[in-house]
């Protein structure tokens, strides 16, 4: 009897009995992320305002490299991340970038691409990386490496549950922040 | 003989002396008002102008390539600097950081006279709340972060509305900080010349400019292996001009080494030689001065054209020669010079008719064949005989002559088979007729397809896109210019908004009118005014208005600014645009206005019919470049048509006037009309398209070729054809021959078409003059 309470003792700390919970597992975890549908809310806190701008919309992402975001409020506005094309849509004028050819959008888009993605290599190309947490509940913290990016950016913080990401967090160089919420939506 | 030779003779080297000195101070080109209209309609004006002196025709386009991206941006940058310092160049972009900010600046200081939108309402309370609330929702958005830092200053995003009106124009990748090309792999510039598009020397000095600093710029960086890259109107105009100088030398010396190699195997004499280029080198004379004193310039292809000239010239000096050789001088003039005369003004009426087309080109082809044969023919005629005279005697028998007396009846045999063949090829040219014309102009340009790939690459890499739609207006001065496009800029906004077209450039976006500068001015509240507006404008916002002093100032110096002008857009990339959409011309300046199609409408095409009903009632004009080129070339081709029609006609009618027998005029003309679509068949067999030149070169066919013919029927009273005449009808038929068909040689397609028609229809129009010549008992 005891030997059995001993094994099922050892089954049930399996997990942990493998090591830390590490950047690998987590990349792992989000690469296998089927994609899908989900709700978010931004917040933008910025010196210069009294209060948060807050924008609120749905968020689609078709891994590996299609990630669509569209604003509802305050105004409309579609954002779209197709490989390497990155295009904005409002009031009825569309912009678009090649990122191929912009190195430094390229780093800043690829900081959520490549985590969606669970693209490790690709983000330690531009990002120093840093978790902490457990599977349940982990966050991954991202500090550019490349002086370009972290003229415009001092921080990114992500944090999720298993294979979803909840939030991001933008600490821009200027001391603004933004704050992005992600809810998913249930397929059905 | 009654008049003194050496009278003559003085009175033609004073003469010859007299031609030089005019050449000598005769201004050559190879620009291509060549094929420019001499008449242009007003929309084929504004192709004109642009062409010749739009700001278009004055931009270089750059790229570099080899090193690493910094390597080629570090060489950018450097010949960036280098040119800018260079008397030769207006501007020079390359993408860079620092010169955008400066466009971005320039645009913030100057925002509340360049913003469409600043009216009273904007600044009243529900105006301010409205336009600060819009802002404030911009900066939720990725597109507003650029618009962070000034929102303290700009609260109702003046500088946002100025940048999206540039939404129409996309910008080139960049990379390292500079512009790059789209594959990443190359640095890209744009350069605009002082030199107007149709200087070609100016050009030429610019873009050796642009090469040597290249160069030193790479030495002093220690690069190797760099490589430069260079496009653009002032390229492809210097390059033709060297090419056509190149080919007329060459075509030239060819054509001339040829045909003394054929003389001086007839004559065996340098004495004769010399005596029978004579008339040649006075006719080649003769052709430039007349171009230079009726037209100021003379084309490079007009001088290329004296290739082929010199074949024909060198005919008279060989039928006297040889005709006159056995039977004496006397005789020659009056049994075969009114034979000569009447080939002479048959020649004449068919480069004759060239003279009066609108294609400029054209036009001096004419007038230089038609002295350059003119005098040819009377030197032969008046001074040949006093100089040569007892040279004459010393023509040697000719060699050819048994072959060519049994050449003949060999040739009649062919008689039938012939006819069937031209038959044939006439039913085939009916049946092909869909594919036998080049559809557009470009088959008169010397640009190469390898020239043209470059070129479009260089300017897609740019995403400098053609502008193929234009709207243009006029003024007697810049401010009425500027008005009438801002004028018509309100037309077009409501194309734009029905989505009838994508977007507009407009000069006036940068460089509003003083009338449109001081109405905006005085929409502007007063500093107190304006800050008791803010208070409840603001009230629910998270918008604090004391934050907002920068925008009480901005607005306050904005009160007393003083207006806009296009000195103060000096040096940056607005300037560029600015004059890349106006002109000052003589009776005042034009505005051009490209319209772009909607995006992602494949057709890239414009409903020009809309456009034309928004601007009906103005003085706007809409222009379709590409729709006024193939207009262009249409008109060419049926001038072409009519002109040649016209010319065989008079040919017909001179040769029927002097024959005085249909019989004679039929025989006359049958090898001829046979010829002709033997030759075009054979042509369109070997994959030539044709286009107007080649028309042109049908001309030819029928006023050369009717020469043979007429040989041999006027010789028919004295039948047979004695041997001289047919062994001079054979030399000049091979000098001839020689002379056009050394412009087959050339890359320019001018040159070139009339080679390859007329060179073999010579060859054509005398076997079959032969074949088909009356029948006589052998001697």
């Amino acid at each position: 009897m005891r030997k059995y309470l001993l094994l099922l003792l050892a089954l049930s700390f399996a997990p942990w009995a493998q090591g830390a919970f590490d950047i690998a597992q987590l990349m792992q975890g989000l690469a296998s992320h089927p994609g899908g549908k989900a709700r978010f809310t931004e917040k933008k806190f910025l010196a210069v305002l009294d209060r948060p701008i807050v924008a609120t919309g749905e968020m689609t992402y078709l891994p590996p490299d299609r990630l669509e975001k569209r604003t509802l409020t305050p105004r409309p506005e579609l954002l779209l991340l197709d490989r390497d094309t990155l295009s904005i849509e409002r009031d009825k004028q569309r912009f678009s970038i090649s990122l191929s050819q912009q190195p430094e959008a390229r780093a800043f888009v690829d900081s959520i691409r490549s985590t969606l993605a669970g693209d490790r290599s690709a983000l330690e190309k531009s990002y120093l990386l840093h978790l902490s947490g457990q599977p349940e509940k982990w966050t991954l913290t991202l500090l550019p490496s490349d002086q370009r990016i972290a003229s415009l950016i001092q921080r990114i913080v992500v944090t999720g549950s298993r294979n979803q990401i909840l939030s991001i967090e933008y600490l821009q160089a200027d001391g603004d922040r933004s704050l992005l919420n992600i809810e998913p939506i249930p397929a059905k | 003989m009654k008049r003194h030779p050496l009278l003559s003779f003085s009175l033609w080297l004073l003469a010859m002396l007299a031609g030089a000195s005019i050449v000598w101070n005769t201004r050559f080109t190879a620009d291509m008002s060549f094929f420019l209209p001499s008449h242009p309609s007003p929309a084929q004006q504004v192709l004109v102008e642009q062409l010749k002196d739009g700001a278009v025709s004055r931009l270089l386009m750059l790229s570099i390539g080899g090193g690493a991206p910094e390597q080629r941006a570090a060489l950018s940058r450097d010949l960036r600097h280098r040119l800018e310092g260079l008397p030769a160049f207006v501007s020079v972009q390359n993408g860079a950081m620092e010169h955008l900010d400066q466009d971005r600046d320039l645009l913030l200081r100057y925002r509340y006279l360049l913003s469409p939108a600043v009216t009273p309402e904007r600044f009243t309370t529900t105006g301010l709340e409205a336009a600060i609330g819009e802002s404030i929702a911009l900066l939720a958005s990725p597109a507003g972060m650029l618009f962070k830092p000034f929102l303290t200053r700009d609260p109702t995003g003046e500088l946002p509305t100025l940048l999206s009106g540039l939404g129409g124009s996309s910008q080139p990748a960049t990379r390292a900080g500079v512009w790059a090309s789209r594959d990443g792999e190359r640095a890209m510039l744009l350069v605009q010349t002082r030199a107007q598009g149709s200087d070609t020397d100016g050009q030429e000095h610019a873009i050796a400019e642009v090469r040597t600093q290249f160069a030193a710029a790479a030495r002093e960086q220690g690069l190797q292996g760099m490589e430069l890259r260079l496009s653009g109107p002032g390229l492809f105009a210097v390059q033709a001009r060297a090419k056509i100088k190149d080919e007329v030398s060459r075509l030239s010396l060819i054509s001339t080494l040829a045909i003394m190699a054929v003389l001086f195997w007839v004559y065996r004499s340098f004495k004769l030689l010399a005596m029978g280029l004579l008339p040649v080198l006075s006719g080649t004379l003769a052709g430039i001065v007349a171009v230079s004193l009726a037209y100021g310039t003379v084309f490079g292809i007009t001088v290329g054209f004296g290739a082929a000239l010199i074949g024909e010239a060198v005919d008279y000096s060989t039928y006297y020669f040889i005709q006159s050789g056995r039977q004496g001088l006397s005789v020659w003039r009056a049994r075969f010079w009114p034979t000569i005369r009447l080939g002479v003004l048959t020649s004449v009426v068919g480069f004759g008719t060239l003279v009066f087309s609108g294609f400029p080109g054209l036009a001096q082809l004419g007038l230089y064949a038609l002295s350059g044969i003119l005098t040819a023919a009377l030197v032969t005629r008046y001074l040949l005989p006093d100089l040569a005279a007892p040279l004459v005697a010393t023509v040697p028998a000719c060699h050819a002559r048994p072959r060519m007396g049994v050449a003949i009846p060999v040739l009649r045999l062919l008689r039938w088979p012939t006819l069937a063949l031209a038959l044939a090829a006439t039913a085939y040219l009916v049946q092909q007729r869909e594919h036998l014309w080049h559809p557009d102009l470009s088959a008169l340009s010397t640009v190469s397809a390898e020239e043209a790939r470059q070129d479009g690459q260089l300017r897609a890499d740019l995403s400098a896109p053609d502008s193929r739609y234009l709207v243009v207006l006029s003024g007697p001065d810049q401010e009425s210019a500027l008005a009438a496009a801002e004028r018509t800029g309100a037309l077009l906004d409501g194309l734009v908004a029905r989505g009838v077209i994508g977007a507009y450039d407009s000069p006036a976006r940068f460089l509003p009118s003083q009338a449109t500068q001081a109405r905006r001015q005085a929409a502007l509240p007063g500093r107190d005014e304006l800050q008791a507006r803010l208070g409840p404008a603001l009230a629910d916002s998270p918008l604090n208005a004391n934050k907002l002093q920068p925008f009480l100032d901005d607005v306050a110096a904005s009160r007393q600014q003083a207006y806009l002008q296009r000195r103060d857009l000096e040096g940056s990339s607005l300037a560029l645009a600015v004059d890349a959409l106006m002109l000052e011309r003589p009776q005042g300046w034009s505005v051009l206005l490209p319209l772009h199609p909607r995006p992602g409408d494949d057709s890239l095409g414009i409903p020009a019919d809309q456009v034309r009903a928004a601007l009906a009632g103005s003085d706007a004009l809409f222009i379709d470049m590409k729709g006024e080129f193939e207009h262009l070339y249409q008109d060419y081709l049926h001038e072409a048509l009519r002109l040649s029609l016209l010319g065989i006609l008079f040919i017909v009618v001179l040769l029927g006037l002097t024959l005085r027998s249909l019989r004679g005029l039929l025989g006359t003309l049958l090898p001829i009309a046979l010829t002709v679509p033997l030759v075009i068949a054979a042509l369109h067999l070997q994959g030539e398209r044709l286009h107007l030149l080649h028309l042109i070169g049908i001309l030819l066919i029928v006023a050369v070729g009717s020469n043979y013919a007429l040989f041999f029927d006027h010789a028919r009273p004295q039948a047979p054809l004695d041997p001289e005449t047919l062994t001079s009808m054979g030399v000049a038929n091979l000098t001839t021959a020689i002379g056009f068909g050394t412009l087959a040689l050339s890359s320019v397609p001018v040159l070139h078409a009339i080679g390859v028609t007329v060179g073999p229809g010579a060859v054509l129009a005398l076997l079959l003059a032969a074949m088909f010549s009356p029948r006589s008992s052998p001697p």
